[in-house]
């Protein structure tokens, strides 16, 4: 079975469009991507069912601009830059969690967070989050088959 | 120093994020003595200036450029902005092309309301700092929930086109109105919903409430024969009943320096807009059968109480189940998906409510329906000053609490606005300060 990819944000807020960014271009290339958009009660069901899951979002720690972040959901809940700043309205962390307790959380999970630097009106993600897209695209069209093996890309910025 | 070892007069409570709201915020609470000198909610999340880049758009557009305001509540800003428009080019939507819509709205309160009661509500009543621990020790429940959730979101995207931002409605109607069978196809999941709703009002029914019941100035819609949702006046409990081409008259947005979001009063009074002020302003449009359920649970037909805002919440949340079976029971396709538009010079208003209270928008438009003026006013941007009236009220009558519990309570002050502050300016920081 192949990895299940699902993607986070907003379409209109730059950075945070990143995830969607990345699902359409994904599509286009002929694979399936889960858009959950801004809606985090959505992932749930994105994530019931699939027996490895690769998450895509926005985030912001304090990194360059288009850093990857690379996490796999263990035994406790991710670190707190995944709910510092989330403008949807329960964050990942809590969405992961509650996928936990309810029993739907897939034995594997992946966050691919991509740092952010604009959060503001408009379509397309900052130059630098677009490189790190890319370079994440290409990754994950690679290893898309294979499942166990996650995607790592060439930014040299990978955090585990 | 430490709360407890100062003097009571010089107690000072402050909580860096307040979360469970959607959008960007903070709040302080400057106490004097016993008393509270100022209260003021900073919504600091950026102005998003959609008034100004509506300008120069085609009138055609507004429907789907306004839907990106909010992921929570798109369905409307689109029914609110069809209805100005439509009001400007002198068109009337009815029949089933108006019931389609008042389907897709229902879908919009029955998800929203559903995510607020469960996910950013409940926790605060049952202890738990979110809904992980609720889902910890409930997980039936929360599965439920999102059942229920889902159900109205399966609505939105069976006549949305899509559940976030949906892309079916326009000027006039629908680009495509559903086959007879396609919307049967929900009847079964939604009786399921109605059940999960009827539970959901008696679980939250039996919680415990703080005591809290201001002077509220109610405002809400009022639709003819129907508990409001798609249109009708705008009326209060204090005598105010006008056609929505009115509410600028009446109702004032004045900038404050702590928020980038536009306070608003009528006749330079705070009011309330939302849940409470529908249920109390219409409970005679309900059912008989929600009435009587309403009164069973100890509601009654008026609730002042606004922390019991989740109670009338989850009685919405089953009206909207049941109005929803009631339209999909009695469809049948009209002959074509909308009404020919052709545009002209024009101004025209439009209100609905938005599963968070009234949202009127106004355009101007040139003779070839080019926008040339756009306002819109959301219904957090119109219970901001009233959140902040309550929260004075709140605090000063209970400055005896223990500094976590009063915190709390302050941070469920605000959420029982389910505040959208995300519209509103188009997150929450809470700061308590006592000084001598």
């Amino acid at each position: 079975m192949k990895p299940k990819v699902l993607t986070l944000g907003n379409p209109y807020r730059q950075d945070d469009a990143v995830g969607p960014w990345i699902a359409q271009r994904l599509r286009q290339a002929g694979l399936e991507v889960c858009e959950v958009g801004d809606d985090l009660t959505r992932l749930l069901d994105g994530l019931a069912g699939a027996d490895e899951a690769w998450v895509v979002e926005a985030v912001v720690s304090g990194q360059p601009p288009g850093t990857l972040h690379v996490l796999e959901v263990g035994a406790a809940p991710l670190p707190a830059v995944f709910e510092r700043l989330s403008s949807h309205t329960i964050h990942l962390n809590e969405t992961l969690e509650l996928a936990r307790s309810l029993g739907v959380l897939p034995p594997r999970t992946l966050i691919y967070g991509i740092e952010g630097r604009l959060f503001g009106s408009g379509e397309e993600p900052s130059p630098e989050v677009r490189q790190a897209a890319e370079a994440l695209i290409r990754s994950i069209q690679a290893r898309q088959g294979h499942p166990g093996n996650a995607p790592v890309t060439d930014t040299g910025q990978r955090k585990g | 120093m430490d709360d407890a070892a100062k003097p009571r007069h010089t107690r000072t409570i402050r909580v860096g994020n307040l979360a469970r709201v959607e959008g960007e915020g903070a709040l302080y609470v400057r106490v004097k003595g016993s008393r509270v000198e100022e209260v003021r909610l900073d919504i600091f999340e950026p102005p998003r200036f959609f008034e100004a880049f509506l300008r120069g758009r085609s009138f055609a557009e507004v429907p789907d450029i306004t839907a990106r305001i909010c992921g929570i509540c798109p369905v409307a800003y689109q029914m609110s902005s069809c209805q100005a428009l439509e009001a400007a080019l002198g068109l009337e939507v009815e029949g089933q092309l108006k019931a389609l819509r008042r389907l897709l709205y229902c879908g919009e309160w029955i998800e929203s309301h559903t995510l607020h009661i469960y996910f950013l509500h409940l926790p605060d009543f049952l202890g738990y700092p979110d809904s992980v621990r609720l889902a910890q020790d409930q997980p039936e429940r929360v599965r439920r929930a999102l059942q229920l959730k889902k159900t109205g979101n399966e609505l939105m995207t069976l006549l949305g086109g899509r559940e976030i931002h949906p892309v079916n409605v326009k000027v006039g109607g629908f680009y495509r109105v559903p086959r007879k069978a396609e919307l049967k196809t929900m009847l079964a999941k939604l009786e399921q919903a109605r059940e999960i709703a009827l539970e959901t009002v008696r679980f939250v029914a039996g919680l415990d409430f703080p005591d809290l019941e201001p002077d509220y100035t109610f405002v809400s819609l009022s639709e003819e024969g129907a508990y409001p949702i798609l249109q009708g006046r705008i009326v209060s409990n204090r005598g105010l009943d006008i056609p929505v081409a009115d509410f600028e008259r009446h109702f004032h947005e004045e900038h404050v320096p702590h928020s980038n979001a536009l306070h608003a009063t009528l006749q330079g009074q705070p009011y309330l807009v939302g849940p409470l002020a529908r249920y109390n302003l219409n409970f005679d449009r309900l059912p008989a059968s929600l009435q009587s359920l309403a009164r069973e649970v100890g509601l009654g037909p008026v609730c002042r109480n606004p922390f019991k805002s989740i109670v009338v919440r989850a009685i919405e949340t089953l009206y909207a189940c049941e109005e929803a079976l009631r339209i999909i029971q009695a469809y049948e396709e009209p002959d074509a998906p909308s009404l020919p538009v052709v545009p002209k010079a024009a101004t025209g208003a439009g209100c609905s409510e938005a599963p968070r209270g009234i949202l009127y928008h106004r355009y101007q438009m040139d003779e070839k329906g080019l926008i040339t003026e756009a306002k819109i006013v959301p219904p957090t941007s119109q219970n901001q000053k009233r959140i902040e009236e309550d929260l004075r009220q709140f605090v000063a009558a209970h400055l005896e609490l223990p500094k976590p519990e009063l915190t709390l309570r302050c941070e469920q002050t605000i959420r029982n606005y389910d505040p959208c502050i995300s519209c509103a300016t188009h997150f929450l920081r809470l700061e308590i300060e006592h000084e001598t």
